[in-house]
C-alpha cells in the first residue's frame, strides 16, 4: 500500500514539477517581449500602474539573467505564494484574487461530482437489471454525456431561468445583497447556486450511469457470478457483490474524469456569470491578464493533483488488492 | 470472418442509426456551404429574425445568417474532431505500442510521461496555450487537442499490445529476425485493429467538445466559424436574455447529435466486433 | 439410484437456429458412483453438466426429465432450480482461479453465502474440511489474490461440497493444471467420495487417461448423443463402440491431451448439430458403418453396466 501511494505521490510531484515549468516557458518561447506586448495590450488606464507592472515584470521574468536563474527566482516566488499581480484587478496579488474565487468554484464541483457519482452509479446499476428501463435510459445517458456542458447550461438558464423565471441566471447572489450570514443572503446563494450545480450534475449524471451499467452488466458475466448461482445464491447477493466489484472501475473513472469535470464547471461558470476560477479565466483572457491566467492555471493543476490523491487513498480502501501489496489496478 | 462482421454491423441498429447521423451531417457540413453566395459572417439580413422562409435558422442580433453559420461551423467541428482524433491516436499508439512491446525502462519511461500528461487537466493547458498564441487557426487548435488528449488511449493500447506481445505469431516473428517497428506494424497492429477504431472515435468525440469549450471560452480559432464559437457569440451578444432561442440551441443541438452519435456508433461497432455482447 | 436422467434434450438458441447440443440422453448414476464423462469439444458434455446445476441464457430444455434421488429437478426453472444447487447437486467449475470474489475475504464470502441459502455457517466444519484438503484455517482471512492458483482450486472444492451434495459435478477440474497437480486434485476427489461428503460424482473431462484412476464407470458422447457406458476398465480395455475404440486407441500416454491434437485417427469432423443427419452420427467416420446405421441404434444394454449405441457391439 505504501508503494502504491508512494508512487502515486511521485507522479504527482512530477506533475506538478512540468506544470510549473510549463507555465514558466510558455511567455518566454512565444515570440515577442512578453513584457511590452503584455502592457501594450493591457487596459490599464493609469500610466502610474504602468510603471509599477513594467517594473513588477521585469524583476519577475528578469530578462537580463541567464535562464537558470530566471527559472529558479520563479520558483522562489511561486514558493512563496507570489503569483504576480492582476492586471484586471490592479493592484490585487493575484493569489488574493484567486482565493476569493475558489471557494464558489468548490461549491459547484465537490457537491455535483460527489452528488452525480453516487447518484449515477445507483441509477446505473439499477438500470441495468430491467430491459426496458435499460432500453430507454441507453440513449438519454448517451445523449447527455455528448452534451456540451456550456449548451446544457444555456438551455437551463433560459428555460428555467429567463422563460420560466423560476431561477437567477447571472452572478452568485443578489445584486443587491452583500455577503452576510442572513437567511436572505443564503437564499440567494442557494438560488444562484442551483441552475450551474444542475448542469454540471445532469451531464455527469449521464456519464456515470452508462459507465455504471457496462461494468455491471461486464461483471454479471463473471466468473465468480457464474460460481455463485452455481451454488443457488439469490439475486441479491450477486448483484451486491458485482455492485462491490463494478464500483473499482467507477472510482479510477472519477479520476479520469477530473480534469473534464473542471473544465466542464468553467465553462458552467461563465454562462452564469459565476464568480468562481472560470470566470476569472474568462475575465484575464479577455483583459489579457496572463498572471492571473497561469495563477489560476496552477491553483487548479494543485487541487485536481489533491483530488487525485484523495481518491486513491480511497482507491485504496475499497480495492483490497491494493492493500495486500499484490499491485492492483494502477 | 469479414462477412460475418458486416452481416452484423448492418443489423446493429445503434451502429446504423451512428452511422447515418454522422453522414447526414458530414454531408450537410461539406454540400450546405455551397447553397449560399455570402460567407457566414455577412450582415445579409435584419437583424433578430426568427426562423423563416428566407432564413432557416433566423439571424443573429448583427443579421447574420445562422443557418449558414451552422453549416459552415459543421465543418470546423468534423475538421477539428478528425485532425485532433488522428493526432492523439497516432501518439496514444506510437507510444502504447512501444511501451508495450519493449517492456522494461521504456515502458517505465513512457507509463509516467502518460500518467503526467493524463493528470493534467486538458482544457487548462489548453487555455494557457491558446492565450498566448495571437492568431489562432482550427489546425494549430486540433495540433494542441490532439497533443494533450493521448493518454488514456496510450493506456489501453499498451495493455492490448501487452497481452498479444507473448503471442505464437509475434514469437515466431522475433525469432525470424523481423524489426521491432515491423513487427508492431504488420502483427500486432492488425491483431487489434477494430479496437485502435473504437478509440479514434472516442478520441473524435472528445476532440469535438474540447474544441467547443475553447472556442466557448473565446479562444477558439480567429479566422473561421465553429459551432463553439456560434455558442460564444451567442452568449456574448446576450441572445439568451434577448430570447433568440434560435441562435444557441442549433449548435449545441449539433455538438451534441454528433458527439452521441459517435459514442452509439461506438458502442454499436463494440458489439460487432466482438461477439459474446451481441443480443441473442 | 442417484441421478436417473431419461431422454433429456438441450438445445442452443443462436442467430442460425438451434443447435442440438443435447439430443436424447438417458442413462443413470448409481450412489456412491464415480462417472468419468468424456467426449470432444463439441460433444455435448459440458452442455450436460450445465444443464443439470444452471442452463445459461441461450439454452433451451427441449425435453425428457432428471431425476436426483428420486425428485424430478425442474431444469428450466431457475428459481426452482435454487432449491437443488449446492445442497443436492453442486460444481466444481473449470473456472475455479476465479471462482472467488476478488473483493472479499474467503471466510466471509463463505459465510455470506451459507447465509443467503438459509445455511448456519459453521466456521468448525469449515476449518475441518479445508484441513482435509491441506489447507491451514488462514485461508479464510486471506483475499483470493493472495493464494496461489492450486490453493484457490481447493478453496472451491472445499467451498463446493461444503453441502454434502448427492451429485458432485466436476467440471474440467484439471485442464489448467499441470500432472502432478492433476493427480493431487484426483485425490482429493476420491477422498471426498470416499468420506461420504458427495454420494456420487460425475467428472467431467477430456483426458480419460486421467479419469480412468478415479472414475469406476465411463460414459463416451459423441454430437449430442451417448456412445458408450460402461465400468472404466471395461470401456478402456474393451470399448465395443468404434468411436471409443479409436478413442482410445488415439490416447497417447498419460497426461497428453488429445483434444489440442485433432484425432488424426478418425477422418472427417462430427457432423453439424444445426440440422443434424438421422442415423448413427458417428455414421460417416465409421470404418464399420453399414446400412443400418441410417437408423439411430438404441443406447442398449450389451453386458450388465456396459451400455453401447451401435449395432455392431451386439
Amino acid at each position: 500500500m505504501r508503494r502504491y501511494l508512494g508512487r502515486k505521490l511521485l507522479i504527482y510531484g512530477l506533475t506538478f514539477f512540468v506544470a510549473v515549468t510549463v507555465n514558466w516557458m510558455i511567455p518566454r518561447f512565444m515570440p515577442g517581449d512578453p513584457v511590452s506586448s503584455m502592457l501594450s495590450r493591457a487596459n490599464v488606464a493609469q500610466p502610474a500602474a504602468v510603471e509599477a507592472m513594467r517594473a513588477h515584470y521585469t524583476a519577475m521574468f528578469g530578462f537580463d539573467l541567464p535562464l537558470w536563474r530566471q527559472y529558479l527566482n520563479f520558483w522562489g516566488a511561486l514558493l512563496q505564494g507570489d503569483l504576480g499581480i492582476s492586471i484586471w484587478l490592479f493592484p490585487t496579488p493575484v493569489s488574493d484574487v484567486i482565493v476569493r474565487a475558489v471557494p464558489y468554484t468548490l461549491g459547484l464541483l465537490i457537491p455535483s461530482i460527489l452528488l452525480s457519482w453516487f447518484a449515477g452509479n445507483r441509477f446505473g446499476a439499477f438500470a441495468a437489471r430491467r430491459k426496458w428501463l435499460d432500453n430507454t435510459v441507453l440513449p438519454f445517458g448517451y445523449v447527455l454525456t455528448a452534451t456540451p456542458y456550456m449548451w446544457l447550461a444555456i438551455l437551463l438558464a433560459w428555460a428555467l431561468g429567463i422563460v420560466a423565471g423560476v431561477f437567477p441566471v447571472a452572478g452568485a447572489y443578489g445584486f443587491d445583497l452583500r455577503p452576510s450570514w442572513s437567511w436572505t443572503f443564503i437564499g440567494s446563494l442557494a438560488q444562484h447556486w442551483f441552475l450551474p450545480f444542475a448542469s454540471l450534475f445532469l451531464v455527469a449524471f449521464g456519464g456515470w450511469a452508462i459507465g455504471m451499467r457496462n461494468m455491471i452488466i461486464y461483471e454479471l458475466e463473471a466468473d465468480y457470478v457464474n460460481y455463485l448461482r452455481a451454488l443457488g445464491a439469490p439475486a441479491r447477493l450477486v448483484r451486491r457483490y458485482a455492485f462491490r466489484n463494478a464500483i473499482l472501475p467507477q472510482v479510477t473513472g472519477l479520476a479520469l474524469q477530473l480534469g473534464v469535470l473542471v473544465a466542464g464547471a468553467l465553462v458552467t461558470e461563465i454562462v452564469f456569470s459565476y464568480p468562481g476560477l472560470g470566470h476569472l479565466i474568462l475575465q484575464a483572457i479577455q483583459n489579457q491578464d496572463f498572471f492571473l491566467l497561469q495563477g489560476t492555471f496552477l491553483f487548479i493543476v494543485i487541487g485536481v493533483l489533491i483530488a487525485n490523491f484523495v481518491i486513491d487513498v480511497a482507491y485504496v480502501l475499497v480495492d483490497p488488492r491494493t492493500r495486500t501489496g499484490m499491485g492492483g489496478a494502477a | 470472418m469479414r462477412n460475418e462482421a458486416l452481416h452484423f454491423a448492418l443489423r446493429n441498429r445503434k451502429l446504423v442509426v451512428g452511422t447515418v447521423v454522422i453522414l447526414v451531417f458530414l454531408v450537410a457540413g461539406l454540400v450546405g456551404p455551397l447553397m449560399f453566395d455570402y460567407g457566414p459572417n455577412e450582415y445579409v439580413g435584419p437583424p433578430m429574425a426568427p426562423p423563416s422562409g428566407e432564413f432557416w435558422l433566423g439571424t443573429t442580433t448583427f443579421g447574420q445568417d445562422v443557418f449558414a453559420q451552422f453549416l459552415y461551423g459543421l465543418r470546423a467541428t468534423f475538421l477539428v474532431g478528425a485532425l485532433g482524433g488522428v493526432l492523439a491516436a497516432a501518439v496514444g499508439m506510437v507510444v502504447g505500442f512501444v511501451a508495450g512491446y519493449r517492456g522494461g525502462w521504456i515502458d517505465e519511461l513512457l507509463n509516467m510521461l502518460t500518467n503526467i500528461v493524463l493528470v493534467l487537466p486538458a482544457l487548462v493547458v489548453l487555455l494557457i496555450v491558446n492565450a498566448y498564441l495571437g492568431v489562432r487557426s482550427i489546425g494549430v487548435q486540433a495540433l494542441f487537442i490532439g497533443l494533450t488528449s493521448w493518454p488514456w488511449a496510450a493506456r489501453a493500447i499498451r495493455a492490448q499490445t501487452f497481452s498479444l506481445r507473448s503471442r505464437e505469431f509475434v514469437d515466431l516473428a522475433r525469432l525470424s529476425g523481423v524489426r521491432t517497428p515491423k513487427i508492431i506494424l504488420r502483427e500486432i497492429a492488425p491483431n487489434m485493429s477494430s479496437y485502435l477504431f473504437l478509440t479514434f472515435i472516442l478520441l473524435f468525440g472528445s476532440a469535438i467538445l474540447i474544441a467547443a469549450s475553447l472556442d466557448f471560452i473565446g479562444l477558439g480559432p480567429t479566422d473561421s466559424v465553429s459551432l463553439g464559437l456560434m455558442l460564444n457569440n451567442a452568449a456574448r451578444w446576450s441572445a439568451l436574455q434577448l430570447g433568440l432561442w434560435w441562435w444557441f440551441i442549433p449548435p449545441g443541438a449539433g455538438i451534441t447529435a454528433i458527439v452521441g452519435a459517435l459514442y452509439v456508433m461506438n458502442v454499436g461497432l463494440d458489439e460487432v466486433f466482438n461477439p459474446k455482447l451481441r443480443e441473442m | 439410484m442417484a441421478l436417473k436422467v431419461t431422454d433429456l434434450r438441450v438445445y442452443y438458441r443462436t442467430l442460425r437456429g438451434e443447435v442440438k447440443a443435447l439430443d436424447g440422453v438417458t442413462f443413470s448414476v448409481a450412489d456412491g458412483e464415480i462417472m468419468g464423462l468424456a467426449g470432444e469439444s463439441g460433444s455435448g458434455k459440458s452442455t450436460l453438466a450445465k444443464s443439470l446445476i444452471r442452463l445459461d441464457g441461450r439454452m433451451r430444455h427441449a425435453g425428457g426429465t432428471v431425476e436426483l434421488d428420486g425428485e424430478a429437478m425442474p431444469l428450466s426453472d431457475d428459481d426452482a432450480m435454487d432449491e437443488f444447487r449446492f445442497r443436492k447437486v453442486s460444481l466444481i467449475p473449470q473456472y475455479s482461479m476465479s471462482a472467488l470474489n476478488p473483493t472479499r475475504k474467503i471466510g466471509k464470502m463463505v459465510g455470506e453465502l451459507l447465509e443467503s441459502r438459509g445455511e448456519r455457517p459453521d466456521r468448525a466444519e469449515l476449518e475441518r474440511r479445508l484441513e482435509l484438503v491441506g489447507l491451514s484455517k488462514d485461508v479464510l482471512d486471506r483475499y483470493p489474490i493472495e493464494l496461489s492458483g492450486g490453493m484457490k482450486q481447493r478453496v472451491v472444492m472445499v467451498i463446493s461440497t461444503l453441502l454434502n451434495p448427492s451429485l458432485l459435478i466436476a467440471d474440467e477440474v484439471t485442464s489448467a493444471l499441470d500432472v502432478s497437480s492433476q493427480k493431487a486434485v484426483a485425490t482429493t476427489l476420491l477422498g471426498f467420495r470416499d468420506r461420504g461428503l458427495v454420494t456420487s460424482m460425475m467428472v467431467v473431462t477430456h483426458d480419460i487417461s486421467l479419469v480412468y484412476q478415479i472414475a469406476d464407470t465411463i460414459m463416451v458422447m459423441y454430437a449430442g448423443r451417448l456412445a458408450e457406458k460402461a465400468p472404466a476398465d471395461v470401456l478402456v480395455n474393451a470399448p465395443r463402440h468404434p468411436y471409443t475404440m479409436q478413442l482410445i486407441s488415439a490416447l497417447p500416454e498419460v497426461g497428453v491431451r488429445y483434444e489440442d491434437r485433432r484425432l488424426t485417427g478418425i477422418p472427417g469432423n462430427p457432423p453439424s448439430l444445426l440440422k443434424p443427419p438421422g442415423g448413427c452420427r458417428f455414421r460417416d467416420r465409421c470404418p464399420l458403418a453399414f446400412d443400418r446405421c441410417a437408423e439411430q441404434p438404441p443406447f442398449a444394454e450389451v453386458a450388465p453396466g456396459h451400455f453401447v449405441a451401435c449395432w455392431k457391439a451386439e
